[in-house]
């Protein structure tokens, strides 16, 4: 029972002998007052229209309320909750817009709580409030712009979980009466979606109520859209950032800046090499969308983790392998959205972390499949196997024999005939080079469990790459080539001896020709992640090339000579960044983290040169190829 | 209850070129996509479908994407409510100023305060609200319980009925079809009901539990009078 003191006030609503009101008298007077003006508006007797007004008055979505206003409306809106079915479209359409009008934030629990109450029972109201209630509720999802601001501070965390949790209870209401509610509600959600150019708190704040619906059973509704919704957000803000971007970065240390300890002694020396001033547009733009995805990342990180604890992962990831499929692999080299399935597939390795290899795998051998969308998966493939520490290495050799099976099978159907044409194979050659880009990462782990090793030396590798006419080693990127190589070589996995390719450029002509103009020879989804705060859910799961065991040795720091082209590339527009890569190869005696970047090999930005099929013609600027995760930039 | 119709249908689907391989699936699909939706054309909602695809050959359409169309013939399970209707759903939600209900599941209806009939009173039993009948003591809706009703009127895209349980043959199923369509007299002795359901050996397992329920209630009932005294 609500008590409300009045003020002063000589109207007869409300207003009782003692001061004090009881529920149901309230009912009776706001059923007179809705009542007396449920007429034409020239026939309304002048009283009624005062008291509806007052009623308009303490139903006021514009107003800053006290504690005893707050009150009062919280009986108002209890009141009114009870008589529903006497509120009229078009007799009470300011009330209805003023009550559509209030804000959640800014009341107290007891006018929140009967605020929704009234909405869930507007809602149940055939054929009139629904749309009404489900825009009122989900405009509620932010909270209103002026609280935007200082949402960071702990009390209004606070207050944001309750709100949260209170919307998507009365939306659990509204479905229990009404089950094709959803239906409305997805709509609404979608056109309500914020953009990516809209601030980075306005994105955060929105998923985050919207993937708690999840949670919900109105989740089950709901199906996958919503995430199907997020991932297409994330994967806006990822095209927005371009490789230049990331490059920009190289002068002016934001957010792609890798917080790593050891890395901080090199700080300082940064500084001392001459930097080009930074592109304050450019870069700053950059960032903000690199914010916003981190950010985003965050929250829809911390959801699937909320439903691997609940024991739901399995159906969100069945869901994301769909989204996976139809938005992610088919976008053009994303950067940082393809994480997400990284991270799912960490939280369950046995189940999803399989799920997801074999998915890959699948759409690489299937024939249905168009070639690009097959080289993809294989990409992904590979930078995935490599990558996921959580993979085991049995996982990974079984994967692997798949693959080169695949990849033997192909040969077999080749006639010894011709010349070397990578364009029309390049499907085969995209496996090859997963093959080898994985053994680089794994061949020490696999050759250290006796029956894996067994399994690896009856792969029929050397008769693959050492086909005579398909020849992939000339073909494949050759700084795999050369890692492979030397790995197999101590570790003897070839009788036949293998040529030995003392070829330093870091692609050939040949590479470019079967990967295309959109260079799938060089995309390697897994790469060394680059948003600062989402990176500790990948960083425990991610293997770094420095942690690699290679066959022919323990200690990295020896072998760094053999990949100085990695990171020198000849690129005269950028010669900023080539004097530091310089001066990284100076002091890169004791360098841990440029050993990192050895392996992490990801293309300079779009390739906007001319279509050049015809590769015996040098093409004057080649793709540059860069280290994507270093620190000393 | 009224509104569910079977209809044949000698449907068209248009399958995009892409689906070419599997026009089966891609069929199926697209008549997925009608369920659970209003459609004009049907005028209803289709709740099921059944398909056979007679003949291998479909017609190309010429045009910028060469769309095939499938001839199908199907048979739909249509559900298309009208004013007047009677419809019969499942209580979710009672409150003093009105009752929502479920229709098949998904469809939703609420009868507000003034279109209950004078006979129902509200009351709260057992921490529960309930509409009771003033003149026939037995028959009672609440929570759970299926009843029928009359399509005062409905929003046909989102199938949100406004109903009514103003005619005298509407209300709770349990207690109608004993009571109203048998033609017996309506206020029958416990006995009679009892003797009744001996006669029914089949619906016996449900009739029985449904009695052992009310006598419960109404042992719990004297007990909370009691209290309330107290």
């Amino acid at each position: 029972m609500m008590g409300v003191e009045l003020a002063s006030n000589d109207l007869p609503i409300f207003v009782v002998e003692d001061g004090y009101l009881s529920d149901s008298e309230a009912f009776a007077s706001v059923i007179r007052v809705l009542d007396g003006v449920r007429t034409a508006s020239v026939l309304v007797a002048q009283s009624d229209r005062d008291q509806y007004d007052y009623l308009l008055s303490i139903v006021d979505p514009g107003k800053r309320m006290g504690p005893d206003e707050e009150a009062l409306l919280a009986t108002a809106l209890k009141a009114l909750s009870g008589a529903v079915s006497k509120i009229d479209i078009v007799y009470h359409g300011s009330l209805i817009s003023n009550i559509f009008g209030l804000c959640l934030w800014n009341y107290g629990l007891n006018a929140r709580n009967a605020l929704l109450e009234l909405i869930t029972s507007l809602a149940a109201v055939p054929d009139k409030f629904l749309d009404g209630c489900l825009h009122m509720l989900v405009n509620n999802f932010l909270p209103p712009r002026r609280l935007r601001e200082s949402i960071s501070q702990s009390r209004w965390i606070t207050r944001k979980k309750e709100v949260h949790s209170e919307l998507h209870m009365a939306l659990h209401y509204i479905a229990d009466v009404v089950p094709l509610a959803p239906m409305k509600l997805k709509s609404i959600i979608e056109k309500r979606m914020p953009r990516c150019t809209d601030p980075k708190d306005m994105i955060v704040l929105y998923v985050e109520c919207m993937l708690g619906l999840e949670n919900d059973e109105i989740g089950e509704f709901l199906g996958s859209t919503l995430l199907a919704k997020v991932v297409d957000l994330l994967t806006d803000l990822d095209v927005n950032i371009t490789w230049e971007d990331i490059l920009q970065e190289e002068h002016n240390k934001g957010i792609f800046e890798m917080e790593l300890e050891e890395w901080e002694d090199n700080m300082g020396h940064d500084a001392e090499v001459g930097v080009k001033p930074p592109m304050e547009n450019g870069v700053l733009k950059g960032n903000a969308f690199a914010d916003k995805l981190d950010g985003l990342m965050v929250i829809v990180c911390e959801h699937l983790k909320s439903r691997a604890v609940n024991g739901h992962l399995l159906k969100v990831f069945e869901a994301l392998s769909e989204i996976f499929r139809s938005a992610m692999l088919k976008l053009h080299k994303s950067k940082f959205a393809q994480f997400l399935m990284f991270y799912a597939c960490s939280l369950d390795p046995d189940i999803c972390g399989l799920k997801f290899a074999v998915l890959l795998t699948d759409i690489f051998v299937s024939k249905n499949e168009d070639p690009d969308s097959r080289m993809k998966a294989v990409a992904y493939l590979a930078s995935y196997l490599a990558r996921a520490k959580f993979i085991s290495s049995s996982m990974v050799a079984s994967i692997l024999k798949r693959l080169v099976d695949w990849c033997f099978e192909y040969c077999q159907a080749q006639d010894n005939q011709g010349k070397i044409n990578p364009q029309a194979h390049r499907v085969f050659y995209s496996g090859c080079q997963a093959a080898m880009y994985i053994l680089c990462f794994r061949m020490r782990s696999i050759l250290d469990v006796p029956h894996l090793k067994h399994l690896l030396f009856h792969m029929p590798l050397g008769s693959i790459l050492c086909h005579p006419t398909l020849d992939p080693l000339k073909i494949c990127l050759p700084s795999i080539v050369q890692e492979f190589l030397r790995q197999a070589k101590a570790a003897r996995l070839f009788k036949t001896s293998v040529p030995y390719l003392y070829d330093n450029s870091l692609e050939s002509e040949f590479s470019k020709a079967f990967g295309g103009i959109e260079r799938l020879d060089m995309f390697f989804p897994f790469d060394p992640y680059l948003l600062k705060e989402s990176d500790r859910f990948m960083r425990p799961n991610f293997e770094f090339w420095s942690m690699v065991k290679t066959t022919y040795s323990n200690c990295n720091s020896e072998d760094e000579y053999e990949f100085d082209d990695l990171d020198a590339p000849d690129f005269p527009e950028n010669a900023g960044t080539y004097e530091e890569h310089e001066d990284l190869d100076l002091d890169h005696g004791d360098d841990l983290e440029y050993s990192l970047n050895k392996m992490s090999i990801t293309p300079k930005s779009a390739f906007q040169h001319p279509i050049n099929t015809n590769f015996h013609q040098p093409s004057r600027m080649p793709a540059r190829i860069r280290p994507s995760v270093s620190p000393n930039w | 209850m009224d509104g569910l119709t079977v209809a044949e249908a000698d449907l068209v689907v248009y399958v995009h070129p892409s689906k070419a391989n599997k026009a089966r699936h891609a069929v199926l699909r697209q008549l997925s996509s009608l369920l659970f939706t209003y459609d004009e054309i049907f005028d209803g909602v289709i709740l099921a479908y059944e398909i056979d695809i007679p003949g291998e050959h479909a017609k190309i359409l010429s045009g910028l994407i060469p769309y095939f169309g499938v001839k199908v013939k199907a048979n739909l399970l249509i559900f298309s409510p009208r004013p007047d209707m009677l419809l019969e759903g499942k209580v979710v939600k009672l409150v003093k100023e009105s009752i929502h209900v479920i229709v098949l599941g998904f469809s939703s209806a609420a009868i507000m305060l003034e279109d209950i009939r004078e006979e129902f009173r509200y009351k709260i039993k057992h921490g529960a609200g309930v509409f009771a009948s003033s003149s026939h003591k037995r028959h009672v809706i609440k929570t759970g319980s299926m009843i029928r009703f009359l399509v005062k009127s409905l929003d046909e895209e989102i199938l949100h009925i406004s109903g009514s349980l103003v005619p005298p043959h509407t209300g709770c199923i349990r207690w109608l079809s004993r009571h109203v369509e048998d033609g017996s007299h309506p206020d029958r002795s416990l006995k009679e009901l009892k003797k009744d359901v001996e006669r029914q050996p089949q619906g016996e397992v449900i009739t029985h539990s449904a009695q052992g329920e009310k006598f419960l209630n109404q042992t719990r009932t004297h007990k909370s009078r009691k209290r309330a005294r107290e």
